[in-house]
This record gives structure tokens, sequence and C-alpha cells, in this order.
């Protein structure tokens, strides 16, 4: 494997505390090793007047699955005017939205990514999910199985069976090759399949009889108690209504007294998702307005929980979740195509096509939420860059996102474009907030604070000797930032070089390499519960539509695997 | 205003994708530039030069090109498509996509044209003296957003699914239609002189069918409300007025709910 040697960039690394500083990195062996270390025949790489960070780490994204490839056969038109001449290198690609898989692999590591978490995993299509994660190119993925409105998950919740619980949790991460636990809607997507939603977290779901709150405490415990590297994921209830801030505030207290316990480093208990959907006030479209200060007043004060923005990219997109009633509701307000999938015993799902639009007030102010919740965050490492990809715009546009976090000027161009700017103002604190996020914070918000959400800090989202060596050099110098806030957004938008597992995998913006991929997925060993085996085959000779036999990821499907190996026997 | 002449000198093994075919990527060359522009035959990059004999020159902008084809287009796709001004004459056949995505200007195909022609076209006007293939200012696949404005006349019969989709806009059919009209459209106007088989204006939400010969089947979703007189297309005529579809939904305007409108001629 060739040795390279990265000479002089201004390096921001949160792990080692570099904050620009001009320092040469050494790879080999798919390790980053010391300067001093690189033998003479290491390949140079000049990095002078660039900017060098690890591989960005994407934390929730929808990229892989059945409910992304309903898009894409539903939505021949998001395909219209976007393929492109294959390279050398590269496979055809396709797709704005909700691009083909290889498009992903690619435009992620043009990006400087080199990991992607899929937010929403059905756990009965897990293979679907595995075979789309293994025919994406270059970059580590895993997947979160949704967990929140599972039927053994909320009987043994209710019967308070922790240890069930967890034992059947674990279960299930085996069987699907999943990473950790998701919750979407808690219990609001199993009413749905009664034609009702829970909107509160208090609301009773029909038949189970627990709440969305006992759900959540419950897998927070569960996801403690298990010892897994991420915590509890959630999207919570009543999403993308106008004053849902009080049920988000109501959701994220609900992580208080909970510490978390693993080996990994991870700090937080709950991981709050998208959270530009769930921070809104008014009554009514009409009075529609942010709250991003007082749920971010909340965030701050709360260590154990970490969020992501969910930023709206004003573009036309592709929504798609597991909250199968807001779905519906969506249809029903921009009266756009709809499909709907109910999950067996598990969950739903549900996708309408959807534009954001700059002369749409209400699409203007979720913009400007999405951007307020970052530049309200105290602690870069704890606030994390998403799109919630497709759902608020593609996870190609991160380049522009970080040209509005980084530039007022970005900012104040935008709302200046807006139809109806005096409304958003009014609506917002946008207009008013004048900080700027620097290169060492991106570096907290898309690597090393990631990385340490999903447990995987020691040895991803930094540049220390030792850890993997996946590493991105943009065109960009510190000393001379560009003047025109676009400058910032094309030198994100094409690494001028991408390092993923000490292979250059992107040189000047073009893939060169197809890398080696891996699926990262958590292996957690429980004390034998026979009473969960035993409700495993009960539930699948009456209930499923398959055998239990039939229900496992083979290895086959991840033949590349990261695994994580936890004892929680103990 | 300035004319391009093009005449077919192969006739291409598969089938062109002309793209190029516009006064707009025109404008501002020289018979020697435009037969270098890209077509595209299969996967292969060609130039339009190795179909085509280019004569005359380009105006300096797309208003002042116009661009006459002399011959047989029926393997060429994309004629005229996004134009937004000048003219383009077709003195044959097209294949699919002509006009489609057309913003302005004039097409006139004195052949007939394939399926998918002016397909979500914003504006211009696009005549065709032959016939028309299915979806006719239709959306593309997938799409909601048909025919937006603009003035499409057949003097021909068309195919079926014409203005699936339409949500502005004006298209005459001269001849006769097959099934499926207006399917989901929500605004436009869509006048046929001759008969249709069935199914026109299915789940229309908003939009005016106009029509004067007869349909087989009518739908089921549409009320019969009075008989109106009104001048179409320079006839005037009795016209028994319907709404509908009375499945789908409809918008409320000032208190009024908007339906879709289908005439058929007393």
């Amino acid at each position: 494997m060739t040795e390279y040697l990265i000479k002089n960039g201004h390096v921001f690394d949160p792990v080692q505390g570099i904050k620009g500083d001009r320092k040469d990195i050494g790879i080999k062996d798919g390790k980053i090793i010391g300067a001093s270390e690189v033998s003479p025949s290491a390949k140079a790489i000049d990095a002078k007047g660039k900017t060098v960070m690890a591989g960005a780490m994407e934390i929730h994204a929808h990229v892989a699955g059945p409910k992304v490839n309903v898009g894409r056969w539903y939505r021949p038109e998001d395909k219209l005017f976007n393929s492109c001449k294959i390279s050398e290198a590269t496979r055809i690609e396709g797709g704005f939205s909700i691009p083909t898989v290889f498009k992903t692999g690619y435009e992620y590591a043009r990006m400087g990514y080199t990991f992607a978490m899929e937010a929403a995993m059905p756990p009965l299509y897990s293979r679907h999910v595995h075979e789309e994660i293994h025919d994406t190119p270059i970059i580590d993925e895993g997947a979160l199985p949704v967990l929140g409105n599972n039927w053994f998950v909320m009987e043994y919740l209710k019967n308070k069976e922790l240890e069930n619980s967890a034992a059947y949790c674990a279960w299930l991460l085996r069987q699907t090759k999943g990473y950790g636990i998701k919750v979407v809607n808690p219990g609001g997507t199993e009413a749905w399949a009664w034609g009702l939603n829970c909107l509160t977290i208090n609301d009773p779901v029909p038949y189970f009889d627990i709440t969305p709150a006992e759900i959540i405490a419950g897998l927070i415990e569960t996801n403690e108690f298990l010892g897994l590297p991420h915590s509890m994921h959630i999207h919570g209830n009543n999403l993308g209504n106008p004053g849902n801030y009080n049920v988000t505030l109501d959701t994220l207290k609900l992580a208080k007294g909970h510490k978390a316990k693993n080996t990994f480093g991870r700090e937080q208990v709950m991981h709050a998702t998208h959270l530009q959907f769930h921070s809104y006030g008014g009554d009514g479209w009409g009075t529609f307005e942010s709250k991003a200060k007082d749920i971010m007043d909340l965030v701050n004060k709360s260590p154990n929980i970490t969020i992501d923005m969910g930023c709206v990219t004003l573009d036309e997109t592709t929504t798609m979740t597991a909250d199968g009633p807001f779905e519906h509701h969506l249809t029903e307000l921009n009266h756009l195509k709809w499909a709907n999938v109910d999950v067996e015993l598990e969950t739903a799902a549900g996708v309408v096509p959807y534009i954001y639009s700059p002369n749409i007030t209400v699409n203007a102010i979720q913009w400007a939420i999405g951007l307020e919740l970052a530049l309200y965050a105290r602690d870069p490492m704890r606030c994390f860059i998403s799109t919630d990809h497709p759902n608020a715009g593609p996870f190609t546009r991160y380049p522009r996102v970080i040209k509005w976090l980084m530039s007022k000027k970005a900012r104040e161009a935008q709302i200046k474009a807006f139809k109806n700017s005096d409304k958003v103002v009014a609506a917002t604190e946008i207009a008013n907030m004048n900080r700027e996020i620097g290169l060492y914070e991106l570096a907290q918000m898309t690597r090393a604070g990631p990385a340490k959400a999903l447990g995987l800090a020691a040895n991803y989202g930094g540049l220390a000797p030792g850890m993997n060596a996946d590493v991105a050099i943009y065109n960009l110098d510190p000393a001379k930032m560009p003047a025109d806030p676009e400058g910032i957004e094309k030198a994100f938008s094409a690494v001028a070089y991408l390092f993923k597992d000490g292979r250059m995998v992107v040189k000047d913006g073009a893939v060169i390499d197809h890398g080696q991929k891996k699926t990262f997925w958590v292996d957690v060993k429980v004390k034998e519960n026979k009473q969960v085996m035993h409700d495993v085959r009960e539930k699948f000779l009456r209930y499923y539509s398959l055998n239990e036999g039939n229900y496992l990821v083979p290895e086959s499907y991840a033949p590349h695997p990261y695994v994580i190996a936890i004892d929680a026997t103990s | 205003m300035k004319t391009v002449t093009l005449t077919p000198t192969k006739k291409p093994e598969l089938i062109l994708e002309a793209d190029s075919i516009t006064p707009d990527n025109f404008a501002g060359k020289t018979a020697e530039q435009i037969a270098q522009l890209s077509v595209y035959q299969g996967k292969q990059d060609c130039t339009l030069g190795e179909f085509f004999s280019v004569a005359g020159q380009a105006g300096p902008t797309a208003a002042e090109t116009r661009i006459v084809i002399n011959g047989d287009c029926s393997k060429v796709k994309y004629i005229g498509s996004k134009m937004s001004a000048g003219e383009v004459i077709v003195n044959g056949d097209t294949d699919m996509y002509t006009g489609a995505w057309m913003k302005g200007g004039k097409l006139y195909v004195k052949g007939s044209v394939h399926s998918f022609c002016g397909l979500g076209m914003e504006g211009g006007e696009f005549l065709i003296d032959g016939n028309a293939g299915n979806y006719l200012a239709a959306s593309y696949r997938g799409d909601w957003r048909g025919m937006q404005g603009g003035l499409i006349r057949v003097k021909g019969n068309v195919g079926s699914d014409i203005c699936s989709f339409m949500n502005g806009g004006t298209v005459i059919i001269e001849g006769n239609a097959d099934v499926h009209i207006m399917t989901h459209a929500e605004g436009g106007k869509t006048i046929i002189k001759g008969n249709v088989k069935r199914r026109i204006g299915g789940q229309m939400v908003k939009g005016e069918a106009i029509l004067f010969g007869d349909v087989d089947v009518m739908m089921p979703g549409y009320k019969y409300v009075r008989d109106v007189e009104m001048e179409v297309d320079g006839t005037k005529a009795m016209f028994h007025e319907f709404i509908g579809d009375l499945g789908e939904r409809h918008p409320k305007r000032k208190g009024e709910t908007v339906y879709g409108k289908f005439y058929m001629k007393v």
C-alpha cells in the first residue's frame, strides 16, 4: 500500500486540539502515523494553503433501503436532465434528491465524507438495506433499525421487562446487522395502522396501552443496559406541525437523569435528529415561527443530548420517513403523489415529493430554524450538520449549508432573496445572529462530534497517529478565506484529495478509486433468554408473513463487515 | 431574421438525440460551428454535421434565428426542445420529445410527430400538420407538471394520454383522439374537433375539455349542469356543460368550489 506524507496543510483536528496549525501527516497501511515515522519513499502531497481534516461523518441520512428505492422508482422525474457521462473510474450516476447508490457514494466522497449512517432500517427489509449499502461505493455505512413502534418492544416496556427488551434488541441487531436503536414517531406509527397518530408524548398507543414517553425512556434504558456504541436516536412525535416545540421539549426532558453507560467514550443518552422539523412555534401556518432558541436553551444545558440540524436547503426534494401519518398529512397539504407502506409488526413508511420554495414564507422560516439551531449551539461537539437527506434537502447541499453557517453575508443574501423576507425576519432570529462557524467548529460538527456520538471516536473523526487514515484535503486557505462566500461552498463541494483507509479515492474532485467500503454493525452478547426466544418463535408463527429462519441477514449481505462486539452478559 | 438550413444526409442507425437543434443553441454560430454541435446516437457522442448538411447562418440571438430542416427526421428526437425564441420549421416527420419543455418561439412540423411532444411546454406556438402520438402536452413520466402555457395545434389525429397533468395553455386537435384526455389536469384548455374514445377528464381537478364530436363512453364522475353558447376557435355553437371529476378533490376560490369542465357540442 502506498505511503503518503501530507505536507504543510492547515490541520483542523478537535481530537488533538489542532486549530489550523501547519502540520505534516503521515499515512501508512490504512492508519495515520507521525510525520517522522514516514519512510523516504512515501509519496508527498503538497497541501500548502489547503485545509486538512479527517473524513467527515454523516450521522443521519436516508441513503439505502426500501423507502429510498420507492422514491427512486416512483420519481423518474428526479433523474431527468441530471445523468452524466461516465468517467474511467466511475459508473453511471443519476438522480438529485434520491441519487442512485453509485452517485450516493461518489457525492459523499467528493465532499470529503467517509461514513454515512442510514437512519431508518425497517428490520423486516434489512436485507434490502444491506444490498444497497454493499453497492454504495467508497463510504463506510451502518444502519439503525427502527424500534419505536415494534410490538415486542412495546409489550416488554409496558410490562417493565427491561431485560427482555434488551435481549430482544440485541437479537434484532444481530439478525438485521444493525448499528443501534432508532425511534421514529414512537407509538404514532403503530397508531397510524389504526388511522390515528400520537401527537404528544402522553397519547396512548391504541391496543398496546403504552405512551410514547414510556417507549422513549424504556429504549434509553435498554440502550444503556446493552452499552451500545450509539445512543437511542430519536425522531420525536408531532413532526412538522406549528407549535410542536412543546412536544420536543417534553421529549428532550426524558433524557434527564439518564447516564451513558458504555466503553466507547459516548456521553449522550439521546440523539435528537433533524430538530429543525421539531422546533416550530405558532398555532397555525399563519403564525408559524421559530422556537430554535427555546429548544437550544434546553439542549445546551443537557450534556447527555446530541442533535443534528435537518437544515432546509430550498430545493425540490423527496420526503421519506417511517413516520407514516406525517407523510399522509403532507400529501393532504401539497397534493403530490403519496406512497405508503405498512411493515407488519414493526413500522411503516411514507414518501411524498416536496418543493421548499424561497417564495413560501413557511419554507423560508424552516430554512432559518435549521441554521439557528446550529448557531445557538454552544457545544459544536453535540450539534451536527444534516439535512435529514432527502427530507429537508439532498445531502449534496452540505457545502451550501456550511457556507450559510460560516458566513453572515451569505445568510443575508439568502434572506434578501426571499419573497416575503420581512415576514421571515419577524418570525425568526436569524437576521440578528452574527455568529460565524469557524473551521475548527466545523470539524467538531462534522468529524469529531459525530464520531464520538456514534461511539467510534477511538478510530474515526480525527487525525491522531493510530487512527484510521480517512483524510480530506480542501482547496481552502484558512489564512486567506474567500471574500465571496461562494468560494466556501465551492471548496467544500470538491475535495482536492480524499484518502479512505489510506487509499487515495478522490483527486481534484474526481473519483479515482472505489475504495474498500465496510458495513458497520453491532453484535451484543446477552444472557440466554428463553422467554424472548419463545416470544419471537410465537410471533413469527402467528403474525409474520415469513419464517423466522428467513429473517436473518446472512454474512454474504455484508461481506466487508466492521463488527463491534459487546459483552452485556454481566 | 437569419435562416439556417439543415438537410439530412445520413439516416442514423439508432435514434439521434438532438437537443442541440434549437435557435438558442444555434444563435451566434456559423454553419461550421453548428455542424460541430453535439448529438448522441446511443451512447456515442457525434456531431450534427455527421447527419445533416448545414447551410446559412444563425442570427445573433435565438429570436433572430430560423431553422429549416428539409427532410425526414422520424429518427431524430428533441428537435426544438427547451427553445425559448426564434423559429424551427421541419419539412418532414419528427420523433419523440419534439418541442418538449418549449418556452417560446414558433415550432412548425409539416409532417407528423411521435409521442411525448410538447411535454411540459411553458410557452410559444407549436403547429403540427400531420398526426401526433401519445402523451402530447403531458408531463414527463412521474412528474405532475404537464403543459403550463402556450399553444399546440394538431391538424390530424392524436394518440392516447394527451394533456395528462396539464396545468395551463391551449391544445387544439382538429382530428380524433384516443383514450385518456386531460387526466389529472389542474388547468389549461383542450379542444378536440373530432371524436374521442373514452375517459376524457378523468381525475381532472381544474381545466376545460371541449369536444365537437362524440365520445364512446362518458366518464361517470361528470354531472350535467346547463347548455351554454360559446365561441370556440372561431366556431360559435351550443354546448352541454358538465362539471367533474366529482371523484377528485376540488379547491375553493372565493367561497366557490372550482371544478373541471367538460363541454360537448349539442
